[in-house]
């Protein structure tokens, strides 16, 4: 079957490590950093990359429009 | 025709947008005259009655944010409560026309004429450091006039303008000459002519904000400082008075609106006595006649405010000439109007024999 | 991983992104805050929509004051609770043009009652965004007209008593009332699902302007995670458990 592979980008500059899409990610793909940006926030990133699936939950409930998604077909496997 | 009546059809005819208001007597008639005259059917004017003079007042700052003519008329229980939209719209610098039948207060008060509301109109009136352009009527014809008046200065200066008249001239009965139909401006003319109004942003400009909000001090302070030098632009170029018999005067009635009308006879009452008497009648109340009060001073034995209060502008005109002449109030009050013999005799007893 | 993750963010393969009105300024809203959201989705529903040029937006006192600095559209900045009264001059004026209003509880459920009933009840044909996070956030944190009985303010700080400040207004159901109203909803942003369908209720309400309809007016129960002292994530949870059995969520009227 065609699986779908997906991935975010979040602004590390405008993330205010708020955690709302931490928990809106139905495949536990993002975490907060523990280095802190320039406002002193603890940013979101892919810390699972692999599990994206590219639902764009994450995306839909930051406040801060931070985070972009991307998704990808990938070939069908055997 | 009514003062109120007039008003009402110079601001269809001068173009006017949007009249928003409540009813208070005594300018009820105002909205009144503009329903009847359904002029959304010749001229497109929206006409709409609020729920309150606040949602009035908000009602103008939404659409001179738009560029829009728009215009209320209330009397003093109702002007204070616009007092709040008022520092809004002078502090977002919008242009826009409240004409303030004036009534007597404080509080309820009587729906009869009065002047006591000059401190609330020329001194600002809401809070922060701000001025109304303000005009005031002494006749019917002037209620007409100084509709498409006020307009002009609000525009030319981005400044809320007011008509303040009183009981008597917005009920008085005039003949009445009115100007000829001026068209509303097009939506394209206002976009043009006001670039800052919010009529929609196009990709070629920045987005407009009408705002009075302003957080940080440094910026806050600038603008406050450019709204003082736009107030003394217009102390300088507006201030309109009328002066009758003041070349050769000894002593020097400074009153307007209906005060002015009584203060005329009793020019002509004291100069039958051969008391050289002149009237100093200001039309705009602020800017106010300083200057035109000071050239007089140098011939003046004394000066007499004469007004529909307690005593406000009396303290203006004696900021004007300082020391160099003895300055005194005189006023009825609560609705009663005084006569032309009672002015002359206040004149007679707190300046020529005081 | 099956493939380089270099490979999927290509722009080709965007399947969300921010909206191209939203400008680059950094809201000054809390972590967590629900103004965020509904900032942004108002930002792509009149972009989606194409009517950028022909709207005009109203802003509230409170903490959407500057909201302003974000949507690049043409915007008002109205008194405390008088928001509905420069939208209903603005539509009169400008009838060519969408006109929206968005104001928190305070603004629109206290000091701005009267504009609020008022401008529904003459059907101003506008849309209307109403927060309700029950407490004034701006101002640190006071009792809101929409706080919940026994919920701790800064004016309530032994919880608000049913006895001495009655119980919260439920203006969103008095608004439905009103024959003036067409569109009524109480919606939410806290979930990927909320904010979806809070999306589509937004649109619902500019396509009801445009169709001449009368008001349309939107609730979104949020969170105030400074005010009510909890972390956004546990602040979703006690609006869930707490808000949402007072304000239920769902149309209230549609017609």
């Amino acid at each position: 079957m065609a699986k779908v592979q997906g991935a975010i980008e979040v602004n590390e500059f405008t993330c205010k490590g708020c955690s709302l899409c931490v928990e809106a990610c139905p495949t536990d793909v993002i975490r907060l950093a523990k280095e802190v940006n320039a406002k002193g926030y603890n940013f979101a990133y892919m810390f699972d990359p692999e599990a994206c699936n590219g639902c764009s939950n994450c995306a839909m409930v930051c406040p801060d429009s931070c985070i972009t998604v991307y998704r990808v077909k990938l070939a069908e496997t055997a | 025709m009514k003062g109120n009546e007039a008003i009402a059809e110079a601001a269809i005819r001068c173009g006017v947008d949007g009249y928003f208001g409540y009813p208070i007597t005594p300018q009820s008639e105002v909205m009144e005259t503009l329903m009847d005259n359904k002029p959304w059917e010749t001229t497109g004017m929206v006409v709409l009655q609020a729920e309150s003079e606040i949602a009035s007042i908000n009602m103008l700052y939404g659409g001179a944010g738009c560029g829009k003519k728009v215009m209320t008329s209330s009397s003093s229980p109702g002007i204070s409560l616009m007092q709040e939209g008022l520092t809004y719209l002078a502090g977002a610098e919008l242009p826009c026309l409240v004409v303030n039948v004036v009534r007597g207060g404080p509080g309820l008060g009587t729906i009869q004429p009065a002047q006591s509301d000059y401190f609330q109109a020329v001194k600002g009136g809401g809070h922060g450091d701000y001025k109304l352009i303000v005009l005031a009527p002494a006749s019917v014809q002037e209620m007409s006039d100084f509709v498409e008046l006020a307009f002009d200065l609000a525009f030319k200066y981005r400044n809320p303008a007011m008509i303040l008249s009183d009981g008597m001239i917005g009920q008085m009965m005039e003949k009445v000459e009115m100007k000829p139909f001026k068209p509303r401006w097009t939506n394209e003319e206002i976009a043009e002519m006001h670039p800052w109004a919010t009529t929609g942003k196009p990709a070629s400009r920045e987005r407009n904000i009408i705002t009075s909000v302003e957080l940080d001090p440094n910026a806050f302070e600038r603008f406050n400082l450019k709204l003082q030098a736009k107030y003394k632009t217009i102390q300088e170029n507006e201030v309109r008075c009328e002066m009758i018999n003041c070349d050769d005067a000894e002593y020097l009635f400074v009153a307007y609106g209906s005060s002015a009308r009584i203060c005329q006879k009793a020019v002509d009452l004291l100069r039958a006595k051969g008391i050289k008497a002149g009237l100093l009648r200001p039309i705009t109340l602020f800017p106010f006649p300083t200057k035109q009060i000071q050239s007089l001073a140098g011939n003046l034995k004394g000066i007499l405010s004469v007004e529909l209060s307690m005593g406000q502008m009396v303290e203006d005109v004696r900021l004007a000439v300082g020391q160099s002449v003895p300055v005194e109030h005189f006023g009825r009050v609560g609705g009663v109007i005084h006569s032309p013999e009672e002015v002359v005799e206040a004149l007679e007893k707190k300046i020529i024999g005081g | 991983m099956a493939i380089d993750i270099k490979e999927i963010i290509k722009p080709e393969n965007i399947v969300y992104k921010k909206s191209s009105l939203l400008t680059d300024n950094v809201m000054h809203y809390c972590p967590g805050c629900t103004h965020g959201v509904v900032n942004r989705l108002v930002a792509e529903v009149i972009e989606e929509m194409g009517i950028q040029e022909e709207t005009i937006g109203v802003t509230p006192v409170g903490c959407a004051v500057l909201l302003y600095n974000y949507i690049d559209i043409d915007w008002q900045e109205a008194a405390h609770g008088r928001a509905p009264a420069l939208g209903t001059a603005i539509k009169r004026l400008r009838p060519d043009r969408y006109v929206f209003t968005y104001q928190g509880d305070g603004d629109l459920a206290a000091i701005g009652t009267a504009e609020t009933i008022h401008a529904c009840n003459r059907g101003e044909k506008i849309v209307m965004i109403f927060i309700n996070n029950g407490i004034y956030g701006m101002t640190g944190g006071q009792m809101a007209p929409t706080t919940l009985e026994g919920m701790k303010t800064a004016t309530s700080p032994f919880g608000r008593d049913a006895s001495h400040d009655g119980l919260p207004i439920k203006i969103t159901e008095i608004v439905a009332t009103l024959p003036g109203t067409s569109y009524v909803t109480r919606q939410a942003a806290h979930t990927a699902n909320s904010v979806r369908k809070l999306k589509k209720a937004l649109k619902k309400a500019f396509l009801n302007q445009k169709e001449g309809k009368g008001t349309s007016f939107i609730e979104v129960v949020s969170t105030c995670s400074s005010g009510w002292k909890l972390n956004p994530v546990d602040s979703n949870k006690w609006m869930e458990d707490n808000m949402f059995p007072y304000f239920p969520l769902g149309d209230i009227k549609d017609e």
